[in-house]
């Protein structure tokens, strides 16, 4: 299939999309107090810390590592900058893009490439905050990857079928997201009045705007996965995505 | 050639009708950082503070955004091809 559709789509994609203020789920700047902001920092460092080694070992292993990084690095930092228009609640909101990212690198260096876009878009674009980037690491770094890592390692294990497995892998670790961000707003803001109360306040409201996107995300994670399935299947042995179809590592096949 | 024209062309007229129809619907299309994580800070007492690199004035933040969009496609583009060499014709 000739290529230069896809490329004009993406790219009137990003025309419709990009230039428009993204104001969506990271938390802004100054909502979080100043204990709060401290903690979820010190909670994030260990796992940045954890994916810049899987960084060093895997990209010692393999050569292709780099790119591949490079590649979901970026998608994640558009994709996670993009607005959508969701008309059952008639509100904007973005998908993650961690889900993804976490099937095909790894939970560890999501959190990297996470914490990448979040710096820039807190330092650039006016979305999130430097005050809150710990706590936006969290959620969409840490909680959105570890979630889509697991579910999918999960299904797969159950016999899932791969684009199955990366359709609830995305689906589940957007909605898994924007809980955690929930469960962040409502530590910082509770006060004095109910944990429960407000944490479902926050989830009930962010439920329309956020169901029907992270279906979206489970679509957009199994058409990536069908994809480099079918182009070049074995980037999927080689980042250990799959198991080997034979006993022994075989050397990564030229690029067709 | 033709069928890449024929497809570009459909592209642009399904995205021109959804935007259409999308400003038509009586919505503001506000965020949900405004509509619940702003709106719920600002009741319990922690509104939003401006934030500490402000781009949101004027054109600023679009210029920014059109940077963010040609450095990402530009990274994600280099390494897709890195990744997915061309095919080889013939």
């Amino acid at each position: 299939m000739s290529r230069k559709p896809i490329l004009a789509a993406a790219c009137l994609l990003a025309v419709f999309g990009l230039p428009s203020t993204a104001r969506a789920m990271h938390i802004s700047e100054g909502i979080l107090p100043t204990q709060w902001a401290a903690l979820w920092y010190a909670l994030a460092i260990p796992f940045v810390a954890w994916g810049l080694r899987d960084l060093r070992v895997k990209s010692a292993r393999e050569p292709f590592f780099k790119p591949m990084v490079g590649l979901i690095g970026a998608a994640v930092f558009v994709i996670s900058c993009m607005p959508f228009p969701v008309p059952l609640a008639g509100t904007c909101s973005h998908p993650c893009g961690t889900g993804m990212a976490a099937i095909f690198i790894g939970p560890a260096l999501t959190v990297v490439v996470s914490s990448i876009a979040l710096l820039l878009q807190a330092l650039f674009l006016s979305h999130g905050g430097l005050t809150s980037l710990g706590a936006n690491i969290v959620s969409m770094g840490v909680v959105g990857a570890l979630a889509g890592w697991s579910v999918f390692r999960l299904a797969r294990r159950f016999g899932m079928p791969a684009w199955g497995a990366a359709f609830l892998a995305g689906m589940l670790s957007d909605w898994a997201t924007y809980a955690a961000t929930s469960f962040e707003l409502t530590l910082a803001l509770h006060g004095s009045g109910s944990l429960l109360k407000l944490f479902s306040a926050i989830g009930v409201s962010l439920l329309p705007t956020q169901l029907p996107l992270g279906i979206l995300e489970g679509f957009v994670t199994a058409g990536v996965y069908s994809f480099i399935a079918s182009r070049r299947p074995s980037l999927l042995y080689c980042l250990g995505v799959e198991p080997m179809p034979c006993a022994h590592k075989k050397p990564m096949e030229p690029a067709r | 050639m033709k069928k890449t024209i024929l497809i570009m062309s459909a592209v642009v007229v399904i995205a021109a009708a959804l935007t259409f129809l999308a400003a038509r619907l009586p919505y503001q299309w506000h965020g949900v950082d405004e509509t619940v994580v702003e709106k719920f800070a600002a009741a319990a007492g922690r509104p939003a503070s401006p934030p500490l690199i402000n781009t949101d004035q004027g054109d600023l933040l679009l210029f920014f955004f059109l940077i963010a969009g040609t450095a990402g496609g530009f990274v994600a583009g280099y390494c897709f091809r890195e990744m997915f060499p061309p095919k080889k014709k013939g």
